[in-house]
């Protein structure tokens, strides 16, 4: 009875030993980073292409598009992801607080991402920008708005939107709970819900289809994809859609800024490539695969002096919402409430 | 129960019985997570939910149910006595063809709609020539996202399994009785409505149950017509709040109302028998002529034209304008589109033996008894279907890595293999999904195909001498082969539709046709979608056409 254990136990650290060489030799040979991501993987294909071309270091995607914290979470301390990558800071900042990240020590993030656009304890870091615009008919005059006047009853059956529960609605809700209080926000979004032209769904798309198709003049979507639609080839469908609109930058009353969500990345807590997945988050601030979120994507580059599209370029300076992402991410849940209490997707 | 009717049924059924239990056991091992969830959250979104979301989203669910329950009994019913009691030129086609919507997933016919009945779209651009309206500012139907268009759309793709179940159970009627309902002087829609429907009763009720499960799981088509439904608001609690425990809690409360009215129905014809003559004729067609067999045709292709005919065209006009401007297709469209065959195949494989295994189980082994265990292993079995598949696939991560570690565990010490992650890192994830998910259509395929084998076959042979295991082989299974023919089809065809489990419980770099699918609609490139929505609904075609073949031709 007593020999059983004790050879169990040496067959144990013999596996132990054959499974820490083997890890170690994989370790050396591996170069190969895992990404888990929230977004359309092909979106930011290219960069990652260019990515291992220049270091030799392989990457495997996965896109989650929900359950990326319940996945990483379950997979425990054998997952296999290196690098999580959301497109909401709401979204991010789950991970964080769902404990799946770790610290990065970078000297490059820190220098490139200004201090407000990653967690002050360098567990999530922003690669790009992404504006919430007005999309307006060409056949309309329209200068400038707001996003308040958007429950303006001169819109009457004329405003196209996503589902208000979508992360990117929910974050402007909350940045208008932030800058107005929750009163002032419900009645605002009582009033942009009796303004709509249309259900509250599908895609922000469908907003330039459904001007083009007389159902609403003006909606709000995000900026890339007007020029995603407008670089189209000419004759297809998302080209006459992208014409069929012109970009106006909304601004809140009182910060005269436009709302700003982004796209960003943090390192998987049980990274089993550490260093090659620092390695690409430090890649994808760099000029070149920075100047690719601004040509291939329509992004706005997080990094300052970067070239934009001529498309985007063409929609004016964006002057960014002052207010701190991490106090808009704060009011997500009483934004998220507010569109049930509404009805807005009714 | 006496001592000598005993025997015939118990002996040997308890291995059967013992993988009835394991197999519930895999099913309640989900659910058993979501539980485990729930109860680990806590209730006070309640209130929030009671005052502003259930309300809605319970009256947006009960109608878009009552819709498509009107619409796909009316259809497939219709549609099979059809079919059955009238000839008109084309019946045959139209018989299989009846079938063909089943290739086409909600999601997609939602998203064809909404750009063939688009302001800019073909119709209404049409209409407007027609009219003489220059632009869709001056003249505009109405808007297809709304509860009737959901309706009307879920209805057209999900009415053939309605039509399959009850047209097979037309076909094997004793064409004697119907024909003794006209001779004692019924009137054809008397023979329909007093005799042909309430024996196809059960064949009703499982088909209008599978459609009304996919109704209600349905995420995509809700997503893109706007409808509030109560699948949707487990959704939204879960992704935009972050609460998996409430989600949770809704997902349970909403399973336990589906099992209240599965029961109810079971109930309601808890006390007739459908057991028939197997050697019954078919019903002799009445021949249509004139403007009848036009009429009659009209109304058997509408459906066809409406669910399936109408969205693969647009989707095939897309595919051509896509390749015409772009060139070609990438090659992970192929290589998806081997990985859905695969995954399908093992998945329906293993579904259709876990099927046979819970109904053989929970056969009524003499005319009034079935074993209780292992009819509760049954009604188990097929809870998968009524969870929302993003549900469900949450419910399973942790199951599935638990396995995981403990077989990386016993690997290790056996072969001294790395630990890694056997199943989420396989497909092998997929397939318990796809098997748990779709186990409802396999256990009440094999059921219903049990219930038309009298019992007194059984008998016979064990009291011949053939041993149960025999008996199954010999007897019940050439006589099942139609049922486990026709689950084995519908699970294939749904599991390669599968889109919110896949999405979240597949291996890294692997992707299906409908992941990629939802990839390019996430992404907004809809053409490139369009061509990967074709290769689903063309790789759906041929279990479907198969499906038709085996199931639908005459019986003599």
């Amino acid at each position: 009875m007593n020999s059983k254990p004790a050879r169990r136990s040496l067959l144990r650290s013999g596996l132990l030993a054959a499974l820490l060489l083997s890890s170690v030799g994989q370790a050396a040979l591996a170069q190969e980073v895992n990404l888990y991501t929230t977004r359309e993987p092909r979106l930011i294909q290219p960069l990652l292409d260019e990515f291992t071309k220049d270091t030799g270091v392989k990457v495997t995607t996965v896109f989650v598009k929900d359950g990326l914290i319940e996945r990483v979470k379950a997979e425990g301390e054998k997952s296999p992801a290196d690098v999580l990558m959301t497109v909401d800071i709401g979204n991010l900042l789950d991970l964080v607080e769902a404990g799946v990240t770790q610290p990065v020590d970078s000297k490059v993030l820190q220098e490139v991402i200004p201090a407000h656009l990653r967690g002050a304890d360098n567990r999530w870091f922003t690669l790009s920008l992404r504006d919430r615009v007005a999309y307006v008919s060409t056949d309309l005059e329209l200068g400038a708005i707001t996003y308040e006047a958007f429950a303006d009853p001169r819109w009457k059956g004329k405003v196209c939107i996503r589902s208000g529960q979508h992360p990117y609605n929910t974050a402007l809700i909350a940045a208008m709970i932030a800058h107005n209080g929750l009163q002032a926000t419900e009645d605002w979004l009582r009033n942009v819900k009796n303004n709509l032209g249309r259900k509250a769904a599908g895609g922000d798309r469908d907003v330039a289809r459904d001007i083009l198709g007389g159902i609403c003049d003006i909606g709000i979507a995000n900026a890339y994809y007007v020029g995603r639609m407008k670089n189209s080839e000419p004759g297809s469908d998302a080209r006459k859609w992208g014409d069929a609109i012109k970009v106006v930058r909304p601004t809140f009353e009182k910060s005269r800024g436009t709302h700003v969500n982004i796209s960003g990345a943090a390192i998987a807590k049980h990274s089993p490539n550490r260093e090659q997945a620092v390695q690409l988050l430090e890649y994808l601030v760099s000029d070149k695969a920075q100047s690719m979120y601004a040509k291939a994507n329509y992004e706005y580059p997080v990094k300052a002096g970067v070239e934009l599209d001529p498309v985007v370029a063409s929609f004016g300076e964006l002057k960014i919402d002052t207010l701190p992402l991490t106090e808009i991410a704060k009011h997500r849940r009483e934004a998220s409430e507010l569109v049930d209490k509404v009805g807005f997707n009714n | 129960m006496s001592g000598g009717r005993r025997f015939l049924g118990s002996e040997a059924g308890s291995v059967w019985l013992l993988g009835a239990v394991l197999i519930a056991l895999g099913v309640l091992a989900p659910l058993a997570t979501l539980v485990w969830h729930a109860s680990s959250g806590s209730f006070e979104h309640w209130a929030h939910l009671f005052d502003h979301v259930l309300p809605q989203a319970f009256l947006n669910t009960t109608l878009l149910l009552a819709g498509v329950a009107v619409l796909v009994t009316a259809l497939g019913v219709g549609a099979a006595w059809l079919i059955t009691a009238y000839q008109f030129p084309g019946r045959s086609i139209l018989s299989w063809a009846l079938l063909l919507p089943l290739a086409v997933p909600t999601y997609i016919v939602a998203f064809a709609y909404l750009d063939i009945l688009h302001p800019i779209g073909p119709i209404q651009t049409w209409i407007r020539e027609l009219l003489g309206y220059t632009s869709p500012r001056q003249f505009r139907l109405p808007d297809l996202r709304s509860l009737p268009g959901a309706i009307v759309l879920l209805g057209f793709v999900l009415y053939p399994y309605v039509y399959l179940s009850t047209r097979i159970m037309f076909a094997t009627q004793a064409a004697s009785l119907l024909e003794a309902a006209r001779i004692l002087g019924e009137t054809g829609r008397g023979v329909f409505l007093r005799v042909a429907l309430p024996m196809a009763r059960p064949a009703i009720a499982i088909g209008v149950s599978l459609a009304l499960l996919e109704a209600l799981n349905d995420i995509g088509a809700s997503e893109f017509l706007g409808v509030q439904t109560l699948t949707v608001s487990v959704y939204t609690t879960w992704v935009t709040r972050n609460d998996l425990a409430g989600a949770a809690q809704i997902a349970l409360a909403m399973l336990c109302v589906v099992a209240i009215l599965v029961l109810l129905e079971r109930r309601g014809r808890r006390r007739q028998r459908y057991a028939s003559n197997l050697r019954a004729r078919p019903v002799q067609p009445l021949q249509l002529h004139g403007t009848r067999a036009l009429v009659a045709s009209a109304l058997g292709w509408a459906p066809v034209i409406i669910g399936f005919v109408a969205p693969a065209i647009y989707l095939l006009s897309e595919t051509i304008n896509h390749l015409a401007l772009a060139g070609s297709v990438s090659d992970q469209l192929l290589a998806s589109a081997g990985n859905t065959l695969t995954v399908a195949l093992v998945a329906t494989f293993f579904t259709v033996l876990a099927g046979l295994i819970v109904a053989w189980a929970a056969r009524a082994v003499r005319h009034s008894q079935q074993p209780p265990l292992a009819r509760i292993c049954a009604r188990i079995s097929t809870t998968g279907y009524a969870i929302p598949g993003t549900v469900l696939a949450i419910g399973l991560l942790t199951p599935l890595i638990a396995f995981d570690g403990l077989l990386s565990h016993v690997a290790g010490v056996v072969m001294g293999a790395e630990p890694s992650l056997w199943l989420m890192g396989s497909m092998g994830a997929l397939v318990c999904a796809y098997v748990i998910r779709f186990l409802a259509i396999s256990v009440g395929g094999m059921e219903s195909g049990l219930a038309r084998i009298p019992p007194s076959l059984e008998q016979a042979a064990r009291l011949l001498g053939e041993s149960p295991a025999g008996t199954l082989r010999r007897v019940h299974l050439p006589l099942l082969r139609p049922a486990i023919g026709a689950a084995g089809l519908l699970v294939f065809v749904d599991a390669m539709k599968e889109l919110p489990a896949t999405l979240l419980l597949r291996p890294a770099g692997f992707e299906t046709l409908a992941t990629w699918l939802y990839a390019e609609a996430a992404r907004g490139t809809y053409e490139e979608g369009a061509v990967a929505a074709l290769a689903i609904v063309l790789a759906g075609l041929v279990p479907v056409v198969l499906l038709a073949r085996s199931q639908l031709k005459p019986v003599y």
